[in-house]
């Protein structure tokens, strides 16, 4: 069975070339890294996976199933969830909040039965209460639970967006440079995050990343990009002493 | 200072968190019942215009406040709502079939509208939406099989026996139980995946969807809902009425509606409320002070208008969350007292104000 497997991925915008033909295979388990310098492609691979862009060419597939073309809001309910480089959480909604619209795939009420608040509703938001409840405690979160988020610091609100992708209880876990805009104490507890949620939540993570200590760290294997094309593969070690990635990205 | 504990989920989905809610709520209940029984005739009426009007706020809160789309086109989905109540009343159908079908209607025409608008955010929306509204005035005015057009048309009475449901006390309570009921639902709603996708999108439509919000269903469902609800209150506006012409629904009614929502508090059912009891009382307030100034300021044409555009201005400025973020700030006074602290909403409006210039 292919877990995730990307092929020949391309789109281009106009003339720009924003993602050339990027194959890779992601297995069942593992954490897979893709670095690379600003405007290879990173991000937008993100994008065409979450099917925010159409791809001009190439194939996605998810647990055996080509999902090029499925419609944005039912990648999450497939298992596939996401974190967004800018923080791209609802402001003016309380964390707990947040967390429960990360439940909203799991959903399956109507307005007429939720416009009365049948019984079978009121079940269903105790169940997903109890889900969130379980990020909370995994996150240690308790304590901004009832807090709006505008009111957060920077840092916890990265905290809250990986929860609330957690919320959706996905396979696979798209990370979105995890560690932007954190010190190094935040970072070294996304580098702990990333292990628990491999280990003990079995979930597969996809990152962009930037901070080469954390993506040695957690990764077991990196995609370099370099002008939308794949320019490396292979474990984070091998992938530092390539040549032509000291001199794309990394720097002698 | 009140603490809660919670011992329980369930806390966090009831209506009413704790018992200072069911005792304030219940007091405004007694008292909205008890009002017209100490109150003469003519601010009965006014009262059931309060309600008409909130009824039609608190539509355009869940697609306005809540689901983050400007509409200005909310007088049409009024005069669909009371055209059905009155055509189907003189068809001879039963009142509580009416009622009903004039929100069916307005929601299914709120549904027309929701779908093209799907891709249009903002100010296009808001403009779209105000082409709507001139194209169902119109209608309305042309349409004269069904409407008698500018002629107008007379609004038959609800009547079960000698007893007349559609005016006087009988009325003023039917439209309070309608709020009270409407205001439930939407609080349902609101507590329920439905109204956490709607505020999500008005927040972050990518993110949004990126949870699994449909964003084409949940607007389509918050206009049918919104248009719903409007055409219910059209209905009864219908009755307060008497008597229906294009004129009634204008573009001038859309722009109320938007003051309401805005003057009252934008994002909270309270704010439909204070709203609508805001734009009922400013033109009486209005003509009181007119009495008071000298002729050649209270005489001028535009009088009114012009103080209604600076009251909507200084809201906006100074108050953006409006009669409703007022109230909570004043309650807020009087729950840390004396520890209330000046600078307490000083850091919010500040951010309020830098981000109104992205």
């Amino acid at each position: 069975m292919t877990f995730f497997r990307v092929e020949n991925l391309a789109i281009h915008f106009g003339g720009v070339k924003a993602v050339d033909g990027v194959t890779f295979e992601i297995a069942r388990g593992e954490v897979f890294t893709i670095i690379g310098p600003n405007g290879a492609g990173k991000t937008t691979i993100f994008n065409l996976i979450s099917r925010i862009y159409d791809s001009t060419e190439g194939t996605i597939t998810f647990r055996d199933q080509d999902i090029t073309r499925a419609a944005p809001h039912r990648i999450a309910g497939l298992g596939i969830a996401r974190t967004f480089q800018n923080i791209e959480l609802f402001e003016t909604a309380t964390v707990l909040q947040n967390l429960l619209i990360g439940r909203h795939a799991h959903s399956r009420s109507n307005v007429f039965s939720e416009a009365l608040f049948l019984p079978s509703v009121r079940r269903a938001e105790f169940a997903h209460r109890e889900k969130v409840e379980e990020v909370i405690d995994f996150l240690n979160l308790a304590h901004y639970r009832d807090q709006m988020i505008m009111n957060l610091p920077y840092g916890v609100r990265k905290v809250v967006e990986l929860a609330r992708a957690l919320c959706t209880e996905p396979e696979l876990l798209l990370l979105d440079e995890p560690s932007s805009g954190l010190n190094v104490e935040e970072t070294q507890d996304v580098s702990f995050w990333i292990e628990d949620i491999k280990k003990d939540l079995g979930i597969t993570v996809l990152m962009v990343e930037h901070d080469m200590g954390l993506v040695n760290e957690v990764s077991d294997r990196v995609l370099v990009l370099n002008y939308g094309r794949v320019l490396a593969e292979g474990s984070p070690q091998d992938v530092q002493r390539d040549p032509e990635v000291i001199r794309a990205y990394l720097g002698g | 200072m009140r603490f809660i504990f919670k011992t329980d989920y369930h806390q966090d989905i009831r209506l009413a968190p704790h018992s200072g809610h069911v005792f304030w709520y219940g007091l405004l209940l007694a008292l909205v019942i008890a009002a017209p029984f100490a109150l003469d005739e003519y601010y009965v009426g006014q009262l059931t215009q309060v309600g008409i009007m909130a009824i039609a706020g608190v539509g355009l809160m869940v697609l306005t406040g809540y689901t983050g789309l400007v509409s200005l086109g909310h007088a049409a989905f009024f005069g669909v709502g009371a055209y059905a109540e009155a055509v189907l009343l003189g068809l001879g159908v039963p009142f509580f079939v009416t009622m009903p079908a004039a929100a069916v209607s307005a929601a299914a025409v709120g549904i027309i509208v929701g779908i093209p608008a799907l891709r249009l955010a903002g100010i296009y929306l808001a403009i779209a939406t105000f082409a709507f509204a001139l194209i169902v005035e119109e209608i309305m005015g042309r349409w004269e099989s069904v409407t008698n057009g500018y002629t107008g048309l007379l609004v038959p009475s609800i009547d079960i026996g000698d007893f007349s449901l559609s005016s006087g006390l009988p009325f003023y309570f039917l439209t309070m139980a309608i709020l009270v009921l409407v205001i439930l639902l939407v609080l349902n709603l609101l507590r329920a995946p439905t109204g956490r996708a709607m505020v999500a999108i008005r927040d972050s439509e990518i993110s949004a969807q990126s949870m699994g919000v449909n964003l084409a269903v949940v607007k389509t469902t918050a206009f049918a809902v919104s248009a719903g609800i409007t055409g219910l209150a059209g209905a009864l506006f219908a009755h307060k009425l008497g008597f229906l012409s294009p004129e009634s629904f204008t573009i001038l009614q859309s722009i109320e509606l938007l003051v309401l929502v805005i003057v009252g508090g934008i994002g909270s059912l309270h704010g439909a409320v204070f709203g609508a009891i805001f734009v009922l009382a400013l033109p009486q307030a209005l003509a009181i002070m007119k009495d008071h100034l000298p002729p050649a300021i209270g005489e001028q044409p535009g009088f009114e208008p012009l103080i209604f555009g600076l009251i909507l201005i200084f809201f906006i400025l100074f108050e953006p969350f409006g009669i409703y973020g007022r109230w909570l700030k004043v309650k807020l006074y009087f729950q840390l007292f004396p520890l209330y602290k000046k600078a307490t909403f000083k850091r919010q409006k500040s951010y309020m104000k830098s981000e109104r210039l992205r």
